[in-house]
């Protein structure tokens, strides 16, 4: 499936400066793995040291926080918005 | 393929107009950043914070006593270099003797913190908002603005209307009536988002990320929040330079919690006062306590949830300070409580019965919370205890329709009111 992944100017930086990105996938986890295996500095921002979603950022899918879905196995469709956010703003 | 990085629309800018902010650090890996319109560490993305020389001299008791009574007689707890030019007169809040709640709640003393008559906005989001502002145009941000459950809004509007600031307030869609008139009327940009808080705030951080606003609680969080400590230095100045032995607050995006024990600390650190660091006890609706939730099950990871509760001004299912919060609770020996929608309401008509403060539905949460500590023992008989009231009732009077009996109607006749009231009279 073709999904668009949206990063904020903080992590793009870490990805060539790329804010969209484009990816493929069947799961959220396996497009956070394509992307970064393109870009491994992005890889310890975005899961953390077991492997699932790291604290300081949160995902969404489309419109819903993924902790409200299946986190990492949440399965993505075609033209799907996956958008990182960073986590620590509000209040 | 790949899209770049649209470079983003900077606001209009001026040049510096208010105070030097301070520099900053992560709260997390303790990076360092220059002072910027940024709340995320560049490094582990944790928040960042203040920088403050602990060689810079500070005041005694005597000499912040003798200043003008607002949060800046407070200055050198501030994230400034210089002095702050805009909000100046927001802060000194009453804090009010309540035997009556003493005695319900089986302590010693209990004292009611009154940011519900807060200048100008009625809340203690005064406060933040304060620091934000002199943080805003100290960078030179020619646009500010918020991601608000209401509080903030009117805060934020009002504020930014004095200083001639520009402000995009951003609401979810369904908020109290008082609370959207309490912003509108101050013309700001104020948008109303389909969605709950947690929507809100997301929109938000995308926008700080690409038009380059001043968005207080996004990317100038770091230096709002601190504003949050004034409540703190302001209980001890006005115990007489003493620390309560528990504190009661509500519980939002958690940083208040956080906020308040950094203050008394740094309050001890400076020799202003003794004593151990009060007991902070968390306050949240039970329909919307994640943070609740977390002090209870214990660990580091927050569960967040969709809000379902009528004390909108806490009302946040993602809270980003969660994690925070529990942690403060947890090292002062604290708790927290959640409380029903019946209980709410109950405690904003018993504080207002008890003490004469009329408080919006947060204050409620924190009075029947209050009340939930009591009875399951977590305070004790030797306390003198705090309860921070965070907003105003006349905000939120739809929490209270149904709740209060109807008044009796009468003709302007001596003989229908002795009807009424009978011999009495």
């Amino acid at each position: 499936m073709a999904v668009t992944f949206s990063l904020p100017t903080v992590l793009a930086r870490l990805a060539d400066g790329q804010a969209t990105i484009e990816s493929t996938g069947t799961t959220l986890g396996d497009v956070v793995a394509e992307i970064t295996g393109r870009y491994p500095r992005l890889a310890p921002r975005l899961r953390d040291e077991t492997g699932g979603p790291y604290p300081f950022v949160t995902y969404y899918l489309n419109d819903e926080d993924i902790r409200f879905r299946n986190g990492f196995a949440t399965p993505v469709g075609e033209g799907d918005e996956i958008t990182v956010v960073a986590a620590i703003a509000g209040g | 393929m790949t899209t770049v990085l649209d470079p983003p629309s900077p606001a209009p800018s001026a040049t510096r107009t208010g105070p030097r902010p301070l520099s900053l650090a992560c709260k997390l890996c303790h990076a360092r950043h220059p002072a910027s319109a940024s709340a995320t560490c560049e490094e582990c993305l944790g928040p960042l914070e203040p920088v403050y020389d602990s060689a810079r001299p500070l005041p005694t008791a005597a000499t912040i006593a003798a200043r003008a009574p607002s949060l800046w007689r407070y200055r050198e707890w501030l994230p400034f270099l210089d002095d702050a030019v805009v909000s100046l007169d927001s802060g000194f809040t009453p804090l009010i003797d309540a035997p009556a709640l003493a005695r319900r709640l089986g302590v010693a003393r209990v004292w009611v913190k009154n940011d519900a008559v807060s200048h100008p906005s009625l809340s203690f989001k005064d406060r933040v908002v304060a620091s934000a502002l002199n943080a805003a145009l100290g960078l030179g941000l020619g646009t500010v603005g918020c991601a608000s459950t209401g509080n903030l809004a009117n805060a934020l509007a009002a504020q930014a209307a004095r200083a001639r600031l520009p402000a995009w307030i951003f609401i979810p869609h369904d908020l109290e009536l008082g609370k959207v008139v309490g912003t509108a009327v101050y013309n700001p940009r104020l948008v109303r988002v389909r969605g709950n808080y947690d929507d809100v705030n997301r929109l938000c951080s995308q926008a700080a990320d690409r038009y380059g606003w001043g968005l207080v609680n996004i990317n100038l969080r770091g230096y709002y929040g601190e504003g949050s400590k004034t409540m703190a230095f302001e209980i001890a100045e006005q115990l007489g330079w003493r620390l309560p032995t528990a504190v009661v607050a509500p519980m939002a995006g958690g940083s208040l919690l956080t906020k308040l024990e950094k203050g008394f600390r740094e309050f001890g650190e400076a020799g202003l006062v003794s004593g151990e660091t009060p007991r902070l006890y968390g306050a949240q609706a039970s329909g919307c306590a994640p943070i609740v939730d977390l002090v209870e099950r214990g660990g580091e990871t927050l569960v967040p949830v969709v809000p379902s509760t009528i004390a909108r001004s806490i009302a946040i299912g993602n809270p980003a300070d969660g994690r925070f919060a529990a942690g403060a609770i947890r090292r002062t020996g604290g708790w927290a409580a959640g409380v029903s929608e019946a209980a709410l309401v109950a405690g904003i008509k018993l504080l207002a019965e008890t003490t004469g403060v009329f408080t919006e539905t947060a204050g409620g949460v924190t009075m029947a919370a209050a009340l939930a500590l009591a009875d399951g023992g977590r305070l004790r008989p030797e306390d003198e205890l705090v309860l921070c009231i965070t907003g105003n009732g006349l905000k939120t009077v739809e929490a209270l329709q149904g709740a209060l009996p109807e008044a009796p109607l009468i003709g302007p006749r001596i003989r229908e009111l002795e009807a009424l009231y009978g011999r009495d009279l």
